[in-house]
């Protein structure tokens, strides 16, 4: 690749052509400031706007500043980052932004993350210059999101996310000028629109313009009532991220501690929805197999390929574009689902529990799944499997809120029977682990003979689609897998058009699955925190002794003692479910 | 229609040229010859307007670019039809009494060559054109 | 065999339609008709005459009779007196304002007189809905003869000579432009021509489309030749229905012709044009945002690079021409580059038109050549200024632009020295203000419609004009400080130096300017809380002199919320707290005793 050289702060710096001046600066220790910026190297996600204008640098013969994170550096350019033209200008457009956003940092549910906050903290900003009218919008509050748009600062992140990553376009910039924002389509709120609650908006917000439902305060209230046993379940993504909350290195895992915290908040049991993943394979595995064979025995009423169904976002991605393929997925419910519907059946009896008694809590990277647990058919006469599903950011919340220090707490086990799980369970949280503990199991009930090997390096990975044949003992199983709802598109249209080729697909609607979900700690537009967050997710299903969901020996009790066995009437009544044509599905609002 | 070359467009071009020479003589008004016809009622009854077709129609023969107008009595309403001509860079000749010999003559040797003909009348007024 | 003995031309441009030409049209039809006359005189609509100030214009050919504030019931008369009679109907010639002549010849119109027409050569001179007319003033020819004895690269070469530029306001080299997308490899380019004309009073574009639209397809197909485009796009405000109208026409006829199309005049060369349609976003004008427009995305700039002759539309290689420019290229190619070059001054050639718009005698739409001074545009062709009053100003480039002043006016108009003076050409919008106008509000005004037409995109002009303008909405309030006149100064250097695009990169101009221009007035407002012009409502007070106050009791009852008291016969009063400011008084008083202060 061509090579150039120029100057940035004094300095000579050689870099490939086509490096934007941000990139150059990196190079040589030079951080430019941004704001709307944002990149996600190893997802290629990128969004620069260039709109914010807070990366302006000087560049020598030029008639105006440049802004660094569009402008390519150029053979021969000399650049200043910092001269007081420079300097007046990134604060003066800090302050402008400033002066069009509400000094409510103390309460607002960004402080302490807010990238504004801390650009004016890097900007030295002291005072505001200007003052005027303010931007002002109704708060926009879903079950899942809640939009304060007087907050926005127009980076287009989310606007980015929602269109090119996720291919929903919800979010799109609306009016003009002063009074340009960010909205839903004709200005209705996030519940009347195709929102999927994927939460990505969520995750890349610099600001607190979009945050989650915060759902700790009635955990707190089921807590501290004596009537209610409280259990609590949690989903494999958030034991290798909840340990960047309390200063642990991303790519940590803290599976134990978070167990212990767990039980120091007061809940009754500790479970694990690794145990419900597990359940999960023995269905939907069960579930492909069935469809595969009757496939290879020539029925031609059977559809594949199979499509996963754990992801919620993904399930209402294709109830609202897709409706016509609504009967491709697998039926089987999601872990947090099954695990609710096992909890207050199973478990609630082996207890001697009312189910009215018994709340169930999860913890989840995923905001998307505070709209499952809500969603009408996943309750009992009006009591819902799942009471509250909070983010890995709550339940750090929560954390600090009882004064409990993280990095002190034991590492302790998970309780027993909902707390079992194998390996199989635990990657069920990155991009392509459900599908290989799919493998691992159907595999084994297929062919009746042990896997020579239990990684399957051939699902692993990032890229946004990927694509593999797993050899069933002569029998190859072509495997598809995106992350990403674009990239679901993708293969979704390939089904529609007939061109796919796949037995059975695996989509997760975050960047990278589970671990990228929108209730994760921010990662601020660093990618390398999702792959050691991956990275974690592989270590803790090598640790595990059990690796295949079958062999878990709870859920072996739990078919012999409960459901009898997989697809059963009694597992399909309690562990499978069924989609809706969300493409007409709501009306205008006044 | 279809022009099919160059050479076809400028055929279309000759042929319609006509129905836009009238403005392009306007807008070059003061580098052609203008021949005014006094077409008031008493220019009308001694012939000014079959005076005036004669005039357009010969000048088009010849291929001479001149300016046909209308114009309103002189005030020799003795003498109609008269006519005014105007050569560029010369002052304007009025003749009275004009019948199609008379235009033919006037159009062959003053407008083409040059040469004053027989029936001028002095002109005692200006033209109101300042 | 002529067809007619005479043409009487009526101006079918927007603004004398709006003042009733197309019936002025019918009823001269129907006289005609009438008298039987139809066979010898014909009547036609043709695109605009320029001189708006006067319209709805009528011109009768061939002997150049002008006829100005033409009504529907005139028609009668223009028949009769003018046709029947050969009399110039002396109540509707233009009466020269100097010396009250009456002027018959169009040619000897002062508007005109310094004015030279190539741009809107055709516009008032054919009938736009024709295109045998357009062919008969060597419509087509330029095409012709660049796609039968010309290779692109000496097309554009041509273009090159003559030192043509952008006239829709960067100034641009046209030939550069074309030179560098015909440089782009790609099976798929674009011609792409920009009618998103939005300054606020500016409508040469519209004008040309409305008056001579062929001029621009014929240019448009020109350019796909050079740069290997077969496909060409005109992005049109949906708002001109007329324009839009025309350049229909237009197309549809130019295809019957096979003038568009596959195989255009047995060269092998294909081109064929649509219409795209803007809903009217001033910001769309910048060629990034136009092409995200075409492709149905928010009307937004991008930055550049790439460029559109890079990566334009559909990401394809995209050249942008605004309606002006390609308007000239037809005759470049037809005279040659040479005598286009001729034209103008050192470095800006050819000649531009303008909107003259604001406190002039004259206002329309002008084409002069580049090089004459503001003066000649103002005083000759614009008749000077309005009610004999002082000459304060003109704004040049539309609301991005500059205000110049009296110093100025003797500079030759192009597209440096405007910027050297701290204006801009902008796309030709030209306002002209006397002692009247308030600066202060002035440059507020101008603000106000960048504020309107911001797309957001980018903070300092999203935030930062709103900033600038609530600033200046302080001064003209009475409110405002000297370290407000500081503030101004700071934000629109920083605005200039960080927007994202034209529109924000200049819409500190009319502050700046007026800022450096009439620093007095802006101090006055701030320092002593007065309106030098008379303009701020909140700094006026009209105040009852009781020295010539008789009580005759017309300020008292005039007052639409009773702020003024008094008896019959004596001294009247003005309560300021409940005074509106409206000047009803002061219009109404018959012994001057109401004054401003």
């Amino acid at each position: 690749m061509d090579k150039i050289k120029l100057t940035i702060d004094n300095k000579e710096v050689e870099v490939a052509k086509g490096t934007t001046i941000l990139d150059a600066a990196k190079q040589i220790g030079v951080h430019i400031p941004t704001l709307c910026h944002m990149k996600l190297h190893d997802m290629g996600i990128e969004n620069k706007p260039g709109g914010c204008r807070v990366c302006v640098v000087e560049v020598e013969g030029r008639r105006n500043l440049a802004p660094a994170c569009v402008t390519e550096a150029a053979a021969g350019m000399n650049i200043n980052t910092h001269s007081i033209r420079v300097i007046n200008a990134r604060r003066t457009v800090t302050e402008l932004i400033i002066s069009d956003h509400p000094f409510e940092c103390l309460t607002c549910a960004k402080s302490g993350e807010c990238e504004l906050q801390d650009l004016a903290h890097q900007m030295g900003i002291r005072e505001i210059h200007f003052e005027g009218e303010k931007s002002v919008y109704r708060e926009d509050t879903s079950p899942a999101i809640i939009r304060d748009m007087d907050k926005c600062i127009m980076c287009r992140r989310c606007e980015m996310m929602c269109n090119e990553v996720q291919t929903v376009g919800v979010l799109s910039a609306i009016n003009r000028g002063f009074y340009a924002v960010v909205s839903p389509p004709f200005e209705q709120n996030l519940d009347h629109s195709v929102c999927t609650y994927c939460g990505q908006c969520v995750a890349v917000c610099p600001t607190g313009a979009l945050t989650e439902v915060d759902h700790t305060p009635a955990v707190i209230r089921a807590l501290s009532d004596p009537s209610k046993t409280v259990v609590v379940q949690t989903a494999p993504a958030v034991r290798a991220a909840l340990g960047e909350e309390f200063g642990f290195e991303p790519g940590t895992l803290v599976t134990g501690k978070m167990v212990a915290a767990l039980r120091r908040l007061g809940f009754n049991y500790v479970f694990d929805t690794d145990f419900a993943a597990d359940l999960t394979i023995m269905e939907e595995g069960t579930e492909m197999l069935d469809r595969l064979s009757r496939h290879l025995n020539g029925d031609k009423t059977v559809k594949l390929p199979i499509l996963t169904s754990c992801c919620p976002a993904w399930v209402k991605f294709f109830e609202h574009q897709f409706p016509d393929m609504k009967d491709i997925p697998s039926s089987a419910k999601s872990p947090q689902q099954m695990f609710g519907a096992i909890a207050k059946s199973y478990f609630a009896e082996k207890q001697n529990i009312n189910r009215k008694d018994l709340v169930v809590v999860s913890v989840m990277p995923c905001l998307a799944k505070k709209y499952e647990s809500s969603r009408d058919e996943f309750a009992v006469d009006g009591n819902p499997d799942v009471d509250f599903a909070i983010s890995t950011r709550e339940l750090a919340a929560l954390i600090k809120l009882a004064n409990i220090e993280f990095k002190a707490l034991p590492e302790e086990d998970f309780d027993h029977p909902l707390g079992e799980s194998t390996g199989a369970g635990v990657i069920f949280g990155t991009t392509g682990g459900v599908i290989e503990a799919a493998v691992r199991t159907a595999y084994e009930l297929h062919t009746k003979k042990p896997l020579p090997k239990l990684n399957f390096d051939e699902l692993r990975g990032m890229e946004g689609v990927r694509e593999a044949t797993i050899d069933f003992d002569g029998l190859p199983i072509r495997i598809g897998i995106a992350h990403g709802l674009g990239n679901a598109r993708k293969l979704l249209e390939d089904i529609r058009s007939g061109k796919s080729h796949f037995h059975a697909i695996e989509i997760m609607s975050c960047p990278g699955g589970c671990i990228g979900g929108g209730g994760q700690p921010y990662h601020h537009g660093n990618s390398d925190i999702l792959i050691k967050r991956q990275k974690a997710i592989y270590q803790e299903d090598s640790m595990k002794t059990l690796r295949k969901s079958h062999e878990n020996p709870y859920i072996v009790k739990l078919y012999e003692e409960f459901l009898g066995h997989p697809m059963s009437d009694k597992a399909h009544h309690l562990l499978h479910t069924s989609y809706f044509d969300r493409s007409k599905h709501f009306e205008q609002e006044d | 229609m279809k022009v099919k070359s160059l050479a076809d467009l400028k055929k279309i071009k000759a042929e319609v040229q006509g129905k836009i020479k009238l403005r392009e003589q306007g807008e070059n008004a003061d580098k052609i010859v203008q021949i005014k016809v006094a077409m008031a009622t008493c220019g009308i009854a001694s012939g000014a307007k079959e005076i005036m077709s004669y005039m357009i129609d010969e000048l088009d023969f010849r291929g001479v670019d001149a300016i046909v107008s209308q114009t309103g009595c002189m005030g020799y309403c003795y003498a109609e039809p008269t006519i005014e001509v105007i050569v560029p860079g010369q002052s304007p000749v009025v003749y009275g009494f004009v019948n199609k010999e008379k235009a033919k003559e006037i159009i062959e040797k003053h407008i083409v060559k040059g040469e004053l003909v027989d029936g001028i009348i002095p002109v005692t007024f200006k033209t109101i054109d300042e | 065999m002529a067809e007619n003995k005479m043409h009487i031309l009526v101006c079918g441009g927007t603004g004398c339609r709006a003042s009733q030409s197309e019936q002025i049209v019918n009823n001269l039809k129907a006289e005609l008709e009438s008298q039987n006359l139809e066979n010898d005189v014909r009547v036609l609509t043709t695109g605009c005459f320029g001189f708006c100030e006067k319209g709805p214009v009528v011109k009768v050919v061939p002997d150049n009779t002008f006829y100005t504030e033409v009504k529907p019931s005139d028609a009668i008369d223009i028949v009769n007196e003018h046709i029947v009679k050969g009399r110039p109907l002396q109540r509707l010639l233009y009466k020269n304002p100097k010396n009250n002549y009456k002027v018959t010849n169009t040619a000897s119109i002062d508007f005109y007189k310094k004015q030279v027409r190539i741009a809107l050569r055709n516009c008032g001179f054919v009938d736009p809905e024709n295109i045998d007319e357009y062919i008969g003033r060597d419509g087509y020819e330029a095409l012709g003869k660049c796609l039968s004895d010309y290779s692109p690269s000496e097309v554009i070469d041509i273009i090159k000579k003559s030192g043509l530029r952008g006239r829709g306001g960067g100034g641009f080299p046209t030939g550069l432009k074309w030179e560098i997308t015909s440089k782009e490899k790609n099976d798929q380019k674009y011609v792409v021509c920009n009618a998103d004309e939005g300054d606020p009073g500016a409508f040469m574009d519209r004008s040309i489309l409305e008056g001579d639209p062929h001029s621009v397809i014929e240019a448009m197909a020109i350019c796909g030749y050079c740069i290997g485009a077969n496909k060409g796009l005109v992005y049109i405000r949906a708002e001109y229905p007329l324009a839009i109208n025309r350049l229909k026409i237009a197309l549809s006829q130019a295809s019957e012709y096979g003038l568009l199309g596959n195989d255009i005049m047995g060269t092998g060369f294909d081109f064929d044009i649509e219409i795209r349609y803007g809903a009217g976003a001033f910001v769309c004008g910048e060629e990034t945002a136009l092409i995200h427009s075409m492709e149905g995305s928010r009307g937004e700039p991008t930055f550049k690079p790439p460029f559109p002759s890079v990566s334009g539309y559909l990401g394809k290689p995209t050249n942008v021409n605004n309606v002006e420019t390609f308007a000239n290229v037809p005759v470049i190619i037809n005279k040659g580059a040479e005598w286009f070059s001729s034209i103008g001054s050192e470095n800006s050639k050819g000649t531009k038109v303008f909107a003259l718009a604001g406190k002039v005698n004259n206002v329309g739409l002008i084409e002069v050549p580049m090089g004459i001074t503001l003066r000649e545009v103002i005083f000759d062709i614009g008749g000077g200024i309005r009610n004999g009053k002082k000459f304060k100003a003109v704004q040049t480039g539309g609301p991005s632009g500059g205000c110049l002043t009296e110093k100025d006016l003797d500079i030759p108009i192009d597209y440096d020295n405007l910027i050297k003076a701290g204006s801009m050409m902008g796309s030709g919008g030209m306002i002209v203000m006397d002692e009247d106008d308030c600066m202060v509000s002035i440059a507020k005004f101008y603000l106000e419609f960048t504020l309107d037409e911001s797309c957001g995109k980018c903070t300092p002009c999203r935030i930062g004009n709103k900033r600038l303008h609530e600033i200046l909405d302080k001064i003209t309030k009475g409110k405002g400080t000297e370290q407000d006149l500081e503030r101004l100064k700071l934000l629109s250097n920083v605005i200039k130096d960080t927007s994202l695009c034209g529109l924000g990169q200049t819409s500190p101009n009319p502050v700046l300017s007026t800022l450096l221009n009439f620093e007095d007035e802006y101090l006055a407002h701030v320092r002593e809380g007065k309106c030098p012009a008379g303009q701020c409502k909140d700094l006026l007070k009209y105040e009852i002199d009781p020295d010539l106050c008789t009580g005759c009791t017309l300020c008292y009852r005039n007052c639409p919320v009773g702020a003024i008291s008094g008896e019959k016969k004596s001294v009247h009063y003005i309560d300021q707290s409940i005074c509106i400011k409206c000047g009803v008084c002061f219009q109404k008083c018959k012994f001057k005793a109401i004054s401003i202060v």
